[in-house]
């Protein structure tokens, strides 16, 4: 899979996302101020806080949906108004979607194209191909003309991670991908990401599942209505900044290169019924 | 039988009532896919008695029926628009507001000057009798434009009415695509009134795209189904009511109502037929030949 570069000649010296002095919010609640981030070109990145810390406005910040009360956001050193189109893949939460819609997993793949200057409703047959293409690549091929109502969450996952490929984005966002899927379908898809990244495709996403951004992702975002830290996660998953981020007892349970965390303090299983 | 259908055929407002149920009712079909899968049902409602508002101004002010109720229209889904922005305000409390206000503008003018009763009653209940060449004219226009902008919009639209926030970001311009729609929606709306009544127009909207939903899970299938119940409704509606002598309006929303309930009857029906010969199948048309479809691809067929 081939990606695209998003700028001039000059874009190997700029971060992938870069937000300087940025302020968000929504009229007169503010979420975060004066927020600082670089984000490396082919990182793997995971955002990680609490509930209402402000990821969601983050995410929607740096994709342009939401428009920053003050400072810069540039993607590839570029305004939004200058990137074009395709350039960001955008894979939403499974819950901002109303499944009974009637739809079939190819057609929602085939929206990725609908940005496309093509006018008429049917899709040519290049954009057939690079959606059979990306379901084979994906796993998806064989649900390809089942109703999205039909579908597991991970198959859905899938379809929109799809749609998300079908321009060869160099800047892949994903909203909580972790959620809404089972445990197997999570570390699926965390692998087929770490494959897309390996190829060149900066990925930023948000979870609640802090193992598995343990296990899965080099770099780590701790952010709670601004930025706490972010690092390797051997660096960041540390009690103090943890309890910073989360406010709550933290316990990590560490084994040579692994480690484990857990909220609170840690069941102890007794031997007997009491 | 033919001579039957072809004696009321006579009547030169039999043939433009007919011509004009039938475009009105495609058009509304077609556009009522859009309105339920964004549940926009009450918009079309509030719409339709804001555009009612409009024309009785515009009768006060010696403006056109369809000017006054355009601009009503119009008028009225900006207002909306303003008030739901902030988010304090949900979207079924700002319709409520502006366009029952107009509404009641509307009523308040017409108890006061008490002359022009009359000519509203079509807007508000629908007289397929007074059809003009001119009204004609004006329909085919509002129904070749909806046909024509659903069918070069048709991929912004089905994307932004699917995931809009996605839509956004992959570079639909998501509220330009809503406000063509509101548009479109609109100039329906105001062409439809004087056939179905301000009364009965979202139910004009929503029955044949229901319907169409019941019969289908795909969304073009579903637009071309709803387009047709939609003219099939307007048709059967008018000579209905040229039988039975009754309102035009409602007689053409009861035939739409009539045809929802036979196909969710007839859905129930095979639901229970499969549940009693093939437990291992799934209920209902739409979900039976997806199970069949599931299947073929399983067997990579």
């Amino acid at each position: 899979m081939s990606t695209r570069a998003i700028s001039s000649t000059e874009s190997h010296i700029h971060p992938a996302i870069s937000l300087s002095d940025v302020t968000a919010g929504y009229g007169r609640h503010i979420v975060f101020k004066r927020l600082s981030l670089k984000i490396d070109r082919g990182q793997f990145a995971g955002i990680v806080g609490p509930t209402a810390c402000g990821k969601t406005t983050l995410l929607k910040t740096i994709l342009g949906t939401q428009s920053p009360l003050s400072g810069t956001v540039l993607l590839d050193g570029q305004t939004l108004n200058d990137i074009p189109r395709g350039i960001i893949g955008y894979v939403p939460q499974l819950e901002s979607v109303d499944w009974r819609f009637p739809v079939t997993v190819e057609e929602v793949i085939l929206m990725g194209f609908y940005t496309g200057k093509r006018p008429w409703p049917w899709p040519s047959r290049e954009e057939r191909e690079r959606v059979h293409d990306l379901a084979h690549r994906l796993g998806i091929y064989r649900c390809l003309r089942q109703q999205i109502s039909n579908t597991s969450g991970g198959q859905r996952q899938r379809a929109f991670l799809a749609r998300a490929l079908v321009n060869n984005p160099a800047l892949l966002v994903l909203d909580e991908p972790t959620s809404g899927v089972d445990i197997k379908a999570q570390h699926e898809v965390l692998h087929l990401l770490g494959d897309i990244n390996s190829e060149g495709i900066t990925i930023l996403l948000t979870t609640h599942d802090l193992n598995a951004v343990a296990s899965h992702l080099p770099w780590v975002i701790c952010f709670r209505n601004g930025l706490i830290a972010q690092g390797k996660p051997r660096d960041i998953f540390t009690n103090d900044i943890l309890t910073r981020t989360y406010g709550g007892d933290i316990t990590i349970v560490r084994h040579e290169d692994y480690f484990l965390i857990a909220n609170g303090t840690p069941i102890h299983f007794s031997d007997g019924d009491q | 039988m033919i001579e039957f259908l072809l004696e009321p055929l006579e009547y030169e407002f039999f043939r433009h009532g007919l011509l004009a149920t039938l475009m009105v009712g495609a058009s509304c079909g077609l556009i009522g896919v859009l309105v339920i899968l964004r549940g926009m049902s009450y918009v079309g409602h509030g719409l339709s008695h804001a555009a009612f508002g409009g024309a009785v101004v515009g009768f006060i002010l010696n403006l056109n029926f369809y000017a006054g109720a355009g601009v009503m229209g119009l008028l009225a889904l900006l207002l909306i628009n303003r008030i739901t922005r902030s988010g304090t305000v949900k979207l079924d409390a700002a319709i409520g507001i502006v366009t029952n206000a107009m509404f009641a503008l509307g009523v308040a003018i017409i108890s006061q000057v008490r002359t022009f009763n009359q000519s509203f009653e079509a807007a508000l209940f629908g007289n397929i009798l007074g059809i003009t060449e001119g009204d004609l004219l004006l329909i085919g226009f509002v129904s070749l434009s909806t046909l024509t902008t659903m069918f070069l919009m048709y991929r912004p639209l089905l994307f932004s009415t699917f995931d809009q926030e996605t839509a956004q970001v992959f570079g639909i311009r998501t509220a330009r695509v809503q406000l063509v729609f509101s548009l479109l929606l609109t100039l329906t709306i105001i062409a439809s009134m004087n056939i179905v009544g301000v009364t009965m127009i979202a139910a004009t909207l929503i029955a044949p795209a229901a319907t169409a939903r019941l019969m289908t899970d795909c969304f073009s299938r579903m637009l071309i189904y709803a387009l047709i119940i939609g003219g099939i409704t307007g048709v059967a509606g008018m000579y209905l009511s040229y039988i039975f002598n009754t309102a035009s309006g409602a007689t053409i929303v009861l035939f739409g109502a009539l045809l929802y309930c036979l196909c969710w009857l007839t859905n129930f029906l095979h639901d229970r037929y499969i549940l009693q010969n093939h437990p291992d199948g799934k209920s209902g048309f739409v979900q039976t030949a997806q199970h069949q479809s599931a299947e073929r691809n399983e067997a990579g067929l």
